[in-house]
C-alpha cells in the first residue's frame, strides 16, 4: 500500500515538476533576447571574455571605446594557459586611466584579471575535452558565484561556453540576471546567424 | 616602402610568425632549400622564424657572405618590433597577426594550417586574399606564392570601427547610445 501511495504520488508531482521547469525555461528564454527600455541602474558588472590572439585583439578594440562609467567594474578573465591576453587587458585599463586623470575626471581603479580552466585548447581532441570541459564547467560556476556579473562580453567560444553556461544556469535558478553579448569575430564569414545584428567590422 | 633599398650593405627582412600555436609545416617549409633560394632571389637578406610551440628547428644560418641569413626563437611578449622592422611578414592564419600587420601596411603573405580542427581561420585569410590585402599560400605551395607575387599589387587595409558595436549594447541596456 505504502509503495502505491509513494508512485501515485510521484506520478503527480513529475509531470507537475518538469512543467513548472519547463515555464521556467521558457520564460527566462523569452526575456534573455529583450532588450531594457531605460537602464534603473547606473553601473553594471561587467565580466569580459578574453579569448586568445585575434579574439583578444578585437575585444580589446571594444573595450578601447566602451563607456567606462557604466560598464563598471570591470572583470577580464582569460584562460589559464593564456599568459598574453589578460597583459594587454591591463596596459589598456592603464592607458584608459591614463586618459582620464588627464582629462581631468577623477577615476578608480576598476579592473579586475582573472583567469579560468580551459574547455579545450587549439588542436585538442573532442574525446579528451570531455574531462577538460567539465573541470571548466566547475571552475566557471564557482567564478559566477564570486562575480555575480550584470554584463558578459564575449568573443570566443573555448573559454565562455562554460561562463555563459553558467550564467544562464544562475537566471534560470534565480539567483541573478545577466546580459549575455556575444561578438562574432570577423574571422567567421561564411556562416551569418540570422538572429545577429551586423553592424560593422571590429578590425 | 621601408627603405630598405637605399646602401650597399641595406638588409631586407623576412619575418615569419606562427602565434602561439604549433605549426611545424610552416617552419619546415620556410627553412626548406626551395623557398629559401626563392627568398634571397627576390632581394630577401635575412630570415627571422618565431616558431612558437613547435618542435622543428630550422637551421641557423649567419655569417657577411651568406645570401640568406636565418635566424629564430620560440615566443616574445610583443612581435611589433619585429612586424616594423620586416619587409615581408610571413604568418599564420590567426587573425591577430593578420590584422596587426595589415594595420601596418607590410606586404603578407598568410600561410594556412590544415592541421586544425575547425579552420574558420582560412576564410578569413581566403576572403582578405580575395579583397587583395594580402597573399594566401598552404605549406606546399608556398614557394611558388613566394615566386609569383608582386607587394605593389596589393591594396591597403582600413580597419573597422567598434563603435556601432557599442551603441548597439548601450541601446539593448537602456542607456543613452552616445
Amino acid at each position: 500500500m505504502e509503495k502505491d501511495n509513494d508512485r501515485r504520488i510521484w506520478c503527480f508531482m513529475l509531470p507537475v515538476l518538469v512543467a513548472i521547469f519547463v515555464i521556467r525555461v521558457l520564460y527566462v528564454l523569452y526575456w534573455t533576447g529583450k532588450p531594457i527600455g531605460s537602464s534603473k541602474t547606473h553601473s553594471l558588472r561587467t565580466l569580459i571574455v578574453l579569448g586568445s590572439g585575434g579574439h583578444t585583439a578585437e575585444m580589446l578594440s571594444i573595450m578601447n571605446v566602451l563607456q567606462n562609467d557604466i560598464y563598471t567594474p570591470r572583470i577580464y578573465v582569460a584562460a589559464a594557459t593564456d599568459n598574453m591576453s589578460l597583459k594587454k587587458a591591463r596596459v589598456l585599463e592603464e592607458s584608459l586611466m591614463h586618459q582620464g586623470e588627464n582629462s581631468g575626471r577623477k577615476m578608480i581603479e576598476a579592473a579586475q584579471f582573472i583567469q579560468i580552466y580551459r574547455s579545450r585548447e587549439v588542436g585538442q581532441s573532442y574525446i579528451t575535452s570531455v574531462g577538460t570541459t567539465l573541470i571548466a564547467m566547475a571552475h566557471a560556476l564557482w567564478l559566477t558565484l564570486k562575480i555575480r556579473p550584470q554584463v558578459i562580453i564575449c568573443n570566443g567560444p573555448g573559454t565562455c561556453i562554460p561562463l555563459c553556461a553558467s550564467a544562464f544556469l544562475f537566471k534560470l535558478l534565480g539567483l541573478g540576471w545577466s546580459h549575455i553579448f556575444y561578438v562574432e569575430s570577423i574571422a567567421r564569414l561564411k556562416k551569418k546567424f540570422r538572429r545577429a545584428h551586423y553592424v560593422g567590422c571590429l578590425m | 616602402m621601408d627603405g630598405a633599398e637605399n646602401g650597399e650593405h641595406s638588409r631586407k627582412m623576412v619575418f615569419v610568425t606562427v602565434g602561439t600555436t604549433c605549426f611545424d609545416a610552416l617552419v619546415k617549409t620556410v627553412d626548406s632549400q626551395q623557398v629559401r633560394e626563392e627568398l634571397s632571389r627576390k632581394g630577401y637578406t635575412d630570415l627571422l622564424i618565431q616558431m612558437g610551440r613547435g618542435s622543428y628547428m630550422p637551421s641557423k644560418v649567419s655569417g657577411e657572405d651568406e645570401p640568406l641569413t636565418v635566424d629564430y626563437f620560440t615566443f616574445s611578449p610583443s612581435i611589433a618590433d619585429y612586424l616594423k622592422s620586416a619587409s615581408l611578414i610571413i604568418s599564420h592564419a590567426g587573425s591577430g597577426s593578420i590584422f596587426e600587420t595589415l594595420r601596418l601596411g607590410k606586404p603578407l603573405i598568410v600561410v594556412v594550417n590544415e592541421d586544425l580542427m575547425d579552420n574558420h581561420q582560412s576564410e578569413l585569410a581566403e576572403e582578405l586574399a580575395e579583397r587583395k590585402h594580402l597573399f594566401y599560400a598552404r605549406p606546399q605551395t608556398l614557394h611558388q606564392t613566394i615566386q609569383d607575387m608582386s607587394p605593389e599589387s596589393l591594396i591597403p587595409y582600413s580597419p573597422g570601427n567598434p563603435m556601432p558595436v557599442v551603441r548597439l549594447m548601450n541601446k539593448f541596456l537602456g542607456f543613452p547610445t552616445d
